[in-house]
């Protein structure tokens, strides 16, 4: 029987819908709508089966802005038993460093844990750094890019397998451990109708603030972080000659075949 | 004199290659600014390999060598980099980005509170020292400029194929280092590994690539890559179907090209996807769709459907040409 399952849910822009200011060199995210990062409903969704499998409570931890909230409950609404968003000011700025020791702050604070889970990456920061730093923070294995786990023995021992270049291994992990899961990795379920509806309306989301957390603000945010974006600069595309070719399937075909001659 | 080490890979006594074009740029930035260029290599032997490596533009390679360092191991080779961390003091630490390159320095940027910047595309120090570099963002339209602040070691990972690998006229010495602790994994244990060789498209002349205007059936990707004598490479949404691996992924999260000539049938052209492109020599894309966006980043873009245009095709090569007329 598991204990606590955790999964990091990052809250992220649509990217096709984030708009880049090349006049003033700013990201503006203000018109995108947002959802819950690809990779994180793998994670949830694996949480899930988990839990089915093996009991426990599933948890999702989450940081970021207030206004996360609704975003978060879809994550209630597909099946996690409860939500904690860690929501301070003192933490706009932060890079991995710190946002990987609030959140293993947070998982400590919750404690009880046997597996957590989140996304490989998000496809807003896209770092991949966060899951084998709160292995660290914590002292706990971290696995990246994790496809699946396929088996928890009596002994407090996982099988989780791996994507390695061309292939996969199987890794045996002592719990408790982290695992970044792979974007793609399984189907997220969609969330049942009536528990959509209470997660939106009833559902409590517990938000704590740094303090709850007992961290200083001069560990996390811009004091903490160990990096920083100088600028922000517009990628130009190549040139190219944008030719448009038209006509017949036979047509085109005799067209592409003259260009790509040189190249057989 | 201070410290730049470059962390190179090895899987089962096969180095990876872009862990040597991080070595180049390491040398180069080395040059310029006077630092030593130290490679890192933990292996279970891998005495064989560090004469190829030094050639990469080393000063000197430190080397570990244990069976329990046979193949990439979170647990073991974390504990193995962080003691020599604390016993050499470097400057810098340079990752490639790939998977284990990554899964490494995210951990060991933790007991050292370090910066690390994550797969960047250039790599430079700023006039305080502190490692710089650029990092595409929202698929690739943006790049932020990050730096390090005064951390050390500082930390980046370098995204394969944005450096060449070059070879530098230099002594390289070797040292073997003997770590004092049990390298015995205790908690994250390799026990099987399934792995089919893979070809790193990034060094591709020719590359065919499938996008989701395939609908997936790359049976006709293949057979005219065949006939190319290309490579095959996908979008990401192939690739997060599991219809192929991600090594053959193009774009800001997988493989940057540098071909001379690339084949696009049916991809419309995704942010992320078009960073993978830019710097190919002449682009060709194939989508029934006129206005997609990938008509912006080809030299010729055919308006056509590819189920219809690429048999004929393949027709047209098997034929040689023939006495076709245009």
């Amino acid at each position: 029987m598991l204990r606590n399952i955790i999964v990091l849910i990052k809250i992220v822009p649509k990217p096709e819908e984030v708009v880049f200011n090349p006049e003033t060199k700013t990201v503006d995210r203000s018109k995108a709508r947002n959802e819950i990062n690809e990779a994180d409903k793998n994670a949830l969704e694996l949480a899930l089966k988990l839990k089915e499998k093996y009991g426990g409570k599933v948890i999702t931890l989450s940081m970021g802005p207030p206004i996360w909230d609704k975003y978060i409950r879809l994550g209630v609404a597909m099946g996690a038993d409860d939500a904690i968003l860690v929501s301070d000011r003192a933490l706009v700025g932060s890079d991995t460093l710190p946002t990987s020791l609030t959140l293993a702050t947070a998982i400590k604070r919750i404690g009880d844990y046997d597996i957590i889970l989140c996304g490989e990456e998000s496809s807003d920061g896209g770092t991949g750094q966060v899951p084998p730093g709160i292995g660290g923070w914590l002292d706990i294995p971290h696995i990246t890019y994790v496809s699946d786990i396929a088996d928890i023995s009596e002994d407090g021992w996982a099988t989780v397998k791996r994507t390695i270049k061309g292939g996969h291994e199987l890794i045996k992990v002592r719990i408790p451990f982290i695992a970044a899961v792979e974007l793609g990795s399984n189907k997220p379920r969609f969330p049942d109708f009536r528990r959509k509806r209470w997660a939106e309306r009833e559902f409590q989301l517990k938000i704590w603030s740094l303090q709850d957390l007992g961290l200083e603000p001069d560990r996390v945010g811009f004091q903490g972080s160990k990096t920083t974006v100088t600028k922000l600069e517009e990628v130009k595309p190549s040139e190219r000659k944008r030719e448009v070719l038209t006509g017949e399937p036979e047509e085109l075909a005799k067209k592409l075949y003259h260009i790509l001659k040189e190249y057989l | 004199m201070e410290d730049i080490w470059v962390f190179i890979e090895q899987d089962e006594g096969e180095v990876e290659g872009s862990s040597l074009e991080v070595l180049s740029r390491a040398r180069e930035l080395g040059d310029k600014y006077g630092y030593q260029v130290t490679s890192l290599l933990f292996g279970a032997e891998v005495k064989d390999l560090l004469g190829d490596i030094g050639r990469y533009g080393a000063d000197r390679i430190i080397y570990v060598e244990d069976e329990n360092l046979r193949v990439y191991n979170a647990e073991v080779y974390s504990k193995v980099l962080i003691e020599l961390v604390k016993k050499h003091n470097p400057n810098s630490i340079l990752f490639s980005a790939t998977r284990n390159g990554r899964d490494l320095a995210g951990r060991i940027a933790i007991p050292f509170n370090s910066g690390l910047l994550a797969h960047v595309i250039s790599l430079d120090f700023d006039e305080e020292g502190n490692l710089t570099g650029r990092v595409p963002g929202f698929g690739g339209s943006i790049a932020a400029v990050v730096k390090c602040i005064n951390s050390r070691p500082q930390l980046a990972t370098i995204t394969p194929g944005v450096f060449e690998a070059r070879i530098f006229d230099r002594e390289c010495i070797y040292i073997e280092e003997k770590v004092d602790i049990d390298l015995t994994p205790k908690n994250y244990i390799v026990i099987s590994r399934e792995k089919t060789p893979t070809k790193d498209i990034s060094k591709s002349d020719k590359v065919v690539i499938a996008g989701q205007g395939t609908g997936g059936e790359l049976d006709l990707v293949y057979e005219l890559a065949k006939l190319l004598d290309a490579d095959v490479g996908v979008t990401r949404p192939l690739a997060d179907r599991g219809l192929a691996s991600r090594d053959i992924q193009v774009g800001s999260t997988g493989v940057n090209l540098k071909s001379k000539v690339v084949l696009i049938l049916g991809a419309s052209g995704a942010p992320h996807f078009v960073s993978g492109i830019k710097d190919c020599n002449l682009v060709i894309s194939i989508n029934t769709d006129p206005d997609a966006p990938i008509r912006e980043h080809s030299d010729y873009f055919i308006v056509g459907d590819i189920f219809k245009v690429i048999p004929k095709l393949i027709e047209l090569i098997r034929g040689g040409g023939g006495c076709l007329e245009i």
